[in-house]
């Protein structure tokens, strides 16, 4: 068995977690989301730092398995993922990537600053209405495009 | 200190856990598919708060127990929700009023929590009260859209609060503990918190032009573990799993 000679460093390691992706919106990886919080290395052992959306979001647990598995794949066996709600998870920690990743999935991100219309992801529309507070997941709101008549979700702005 | 902390923790985990299997029971009976969706999505968000507040629980008790421990194997005496959150869901004009009466609840009092001198207490109200903003917002709208609708919707409307409302004072019950927490401003004044509801409360009946009953039976002892019949009944479905086969897992 060898074992690499080189230490692991913890950009190496964001890297590798920069193919983590969400389990539910999967054009998005766990860092962009904002979830991604802290990455250390001691002794090759690695101690990942999630933060969770939405307290009761199911996917948490996915994306623990997730980032275990996918170090394991490059090696690393020693891996502890913790769970921290401070500082609490907002949709400001979403880069701007991200942002353009759920916008080309067809998921209008969430506004940046509140009274700004929410545009439709397929034609840009401004001309656009609530249907539901609630999609098909909790951190999501169901739209309607009243221009091209598309309904979409929209990632609901949580701050 | 620890005991009274963990009795508090168990009231607001209790009352969250509770208030979200009831909700959680609308799933595939809502009104109509974005409504059903959002009730299970409310009920997933209290479920969560309920699983931090429990967790903080087992840290704290002198007792090895795990949060799954505390939220099913405990007994409907050693429960602390209000009555408010056992009540069967009854229509859907019940559970909305009744869920924004809570909401309502828990915005102020998250809010309040905040400044919480027990640190692990306001981080998770930090956490979860951007969540039950989001709640509120829901089920404001949904208490004006049905007592302005027709006469149908708003006379269940006025049933429900007719039903409710004397269930509500006992949400800002206190007990020797909580005094004790107060006074170390560990959790906010409770008779100031009830102030802030009431307000907020009137002034949305108020434009939902539905009428406060003047009397009735005012609900108390949940805090004590005297629970109504309802509770038995929702634990024996909730808890049937660990009971049945205890430590089972997904
Ligand atoms: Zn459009």
């Amino acid at each position: 068995m060898t074992k690499t000679t080189t230490p692991l460093s913890e950009s190496q390691v964001k890297a590798w977690l920069g193919d983590v992706k969400d389990p539910e919106i999967p054009v998005i990886s766990i860092a962009d989301l904002g979830v991604l919080y802290d990455v250390t290395v001691d002794n090759n052992e690695v101690l990942v730092t999630i933060l969770p959306t939405y307290s009761g979001c199911p996917a948490m647990d996915t994306m623990q398995e997730d980032i275990v598995e996918h170090l394991k794949q490059q090696g690393v066996d020693q891996v502890r993922v913790v769970v921290k709600n401070t500082p609490a998870w907002t949709t400001d920690r979403i880069t701007k990537q991200g942002r353009r990743q759920l916008q080309a999935y067809g998921i209008a991100p969430p506004l940046e600053k509140s009274g700004q219309p929410i545009s439709c992801p397929q034609c840009g529309s401004t001309n656009t209405t609530c249907i539901s507070q609630f999609g098909s997941t909790a951190c999501k709101a169901l739209y309607r495009c009243e221009d091209c008549l598309e309904p979409f979700d929209y990632f609901k702005c949580h701050v | 200190m620890n005991k009274a902390i963990e009795h508090y923790l168990l009231r607001l985990a209790d009352t969250a856990l509770t208030q979200s299997q009831r909700i959680a029971e609308w799933c595939g009976h809502g009104p109509f598919l974005e409504e059903d969706i959002a009730l299970t999505n409310v009920a997933l968000d209290l479920l969560g708060h309920a699983k931090l507040l429990y967790e903080q629980a087992a840290e704290v008790s002198e007792q090895d127990v795990s949060a799954d421990d505390l939220a099913f194997l405990r007994d409907v005496d050693a429960f602390k929700n209000p009555i408010l959150t056992e009540l069967p869901r009854g229509d859907f004009a019940f559970t909305t009023l009744k869920q924004y009466f809570v909401d309502q609840f828990n915005v102020l009092l998250y809010q309040a929590l905040m400044d919480s001198q027990y640190q692990p207490l306001s981080d998770i109200a930090t956490k979860a009260l951007k969540e039950v903003r989001y709640h509120l917002t829901r089920s404001r709208d949904w208490c004006l859209r049905l007592s302005l609708s027709t006469d149908e919707a708003k006379q269940k409307m006025q049933a429900a609060l007719d039903d409710l409302y004397f269930y509500t004072p006992e949400l800002f019950e206190t007990d020797d503990q909580l005094n004790q927490l107060m006074a170390e401003s560990i959790i906010p004044d409770m008779s100031a918190l009830h102030n802030q509801w009431q307000q907020q409360v009137d002034e949305l009946l108020n434009k939902c032009q539905l009428k406060t009953p003047t009397s009735g039976w005012l609900a108390t002892g949940g805090l004590r573990g005297e629970h109504s019949e309802h509770l038995g009944y929702m634990l024996a479905d909730m808890q049937f799993l660990q009971r049945a086969y205890p430590g089972c897992e997904w």
